[in-house]
């Protein structure tokens, strides 16, 4: 027993060393802040988008979208019970998905766009082949012990799973078994994002923290800390080397993987309502955040400022999305429209 | 605290915290002033090919709704 006890001081004591030992490392290379560094770039002025599409179809609130790798294609998820599947050109519903359980929360394309995913609080992310005659099951992934918050396709035969139950998953679509299952979070998993290579993703948690894994060997290989709230989105900035964070304590942050911290805040005295959802333009200047005030507010990534909102939902903007070929945006809502920006 | 409560799953977990630290821990880190400035200039690089930033010529809009023209 004293042995034991002996042990765990001598564990806490390195743990307590380890972590002084990484922020004194980061206070090392913390030589400027982002918004300092950028001052002597043009400021943008208002960016002023134009509403060009209010796509009306689900009857209840809406909670995830994913747009297609096609910037054409769109998947909508709602607690009406249904997956739509929207040509956004012509704003016309190609595929109804109906579900076994309404109380979804994700849903995503897979690249080649044969199949969708969705999932919530049955614990079960389902993935469809929407290119059937009609929507058939291809596969129930029934493993988490929490409910799915978001999903991920790396192809039609793997996809990237992120859970109440503190983990993320990694499946084998052929088997429809875990390959992987990343543990290191204290709190619900609430997104996910791939790295464009695939070889990393980032998830953000109610622990308040965002993490970056090694997707083959199942490592965490960093963790970023800063805010004080449920992180509710995330994503990685268009070069790699950095990533967004949108948080239920009313705040964006960017974090620069290679400084291994916090390099930006985007915090505006009069925004108190948590961030849902995010969404960068192509060359990661603009960041789309959408928040419980019913808008989707715009910031300039590399001055810190706010720069536009989308107005026009009249509820919560629950999920945000900006196509591979980023000639839009497209929010989605609580009051059941799906609206298209540019 | 009694040490009787200090359970094997409590030294596991401890380890495996002092392993993970360990790993994130020995990575090498960049200035901040390096950092930005590369995502400074990937921004100013990819500026042009940002719809968004440069705006979209009405005709190469996919999104805005045509109306149907009549020739008079």
């Amino acid at each position: 027993m004293a042995a034991e006890k002996a042990e765990m001081d001598a564990l806490k004591k390195e743990c307590d060393g380890l972590r002084a030992q990484i922020e004194a490392a980061r206070k090392a290379v913390n030589d400027t802040t982002m918004t300092a560094a950028a001052n002597g770039v043009a400021p943008l002025g208002r960016v002023q988008l134009k509403l060009r599409k209010s796509l009306k179809g689900h009857l209840a609130k809406i909670y995830a979208m994913h747009w297609s790798e096609d910037s054409r294609q769109m998947v909508s998820a709602s607690q009406d019970g249904k997956l739509l599947v929207w040509d956004t050109f012509t704003g016309n519903k190609l595929v109804a998905v109906p579900l076994k359980s309404a109380w979804v929360m994700s849903v995503a394309f897979s690249p080649s766009a044969n199949l969708v995913a969705s999932g919530g609080l049955d614990n079960i992310c389902t993935v469809y082949n929407i290119k059937a005659a009609s929507p058939k099951t291809l596969r129930e992934l029934d493993a988490h012990t929490g409910y799915l918050s978001c999903c991920r396709f790396l192809s039609d035969s793997e996809i990237l799973t992120a859970s109440g139950d503190t983990t993320c998953v990694l499946w084998d679509l052929e088997t429809g078994k875990q390959k992987m299952v990343y543990t290191n979070h204290i709190g619900d998993c609430m997104s996910l994002a791939l790295s464009s290579d695939m070889n990393m993703f980032i998830s953000g948690a109610c622990d308040s923290l965002a993490k970056l894994w090694d997707l083959r060997e199942g490592t965490c290989k960093q963790t970023f800390s800063g805010h004080t709230s449920d992180i509710n989105a995330i994503s990685f900035f268009p070069s790699g080397n950095a990533i967004i964070t949108g948080s239920d304590d009313c705040s964006c942050k960017m974090y620069d993987l290679r400084s291994d911290q916090e390099v930006t805040d985007y915090t505006d005295a009069t925004l108190n309502a948590g961030v849902t959802s995010l969404a960068l333009s192509n060359s990661g200047r603009l960041i789309f955040a959408g928040y419980d005030d019913f808008n989707c507010h715009i910031w300039d990534s590399l001055k810190g400022e706010k720069v536009g909102v989308l107005s026009g939902h009249d509820n919560r903007v629950s999920c945000t999305g900006v196509p591979a070929d980023g000639m839009g945006v497209c929010t989605g809502s609580w009051d059941s429209f799906l609206k298209l920006w540019n | 605290m009694s040490s009787k409560t200090l359970s094997s799953g409590s030294i596991a977990q401890a380890r495996r915290t002092v392993q993970q630290l360990r790993r994130e821990a020995r990575i090498k880190r960049i200035k901040v002033s390096k950092a930005s400035s590369d995502l400074m200039r990937y921004c100013g690089e990819h500026a042009k090919n940002d719809p968004l930033l440069m705006g979209i010529p009405t005709s190469e809009n996919p999104f805005k709704d045509k109306k149907p023209c009549t020739v008079l």
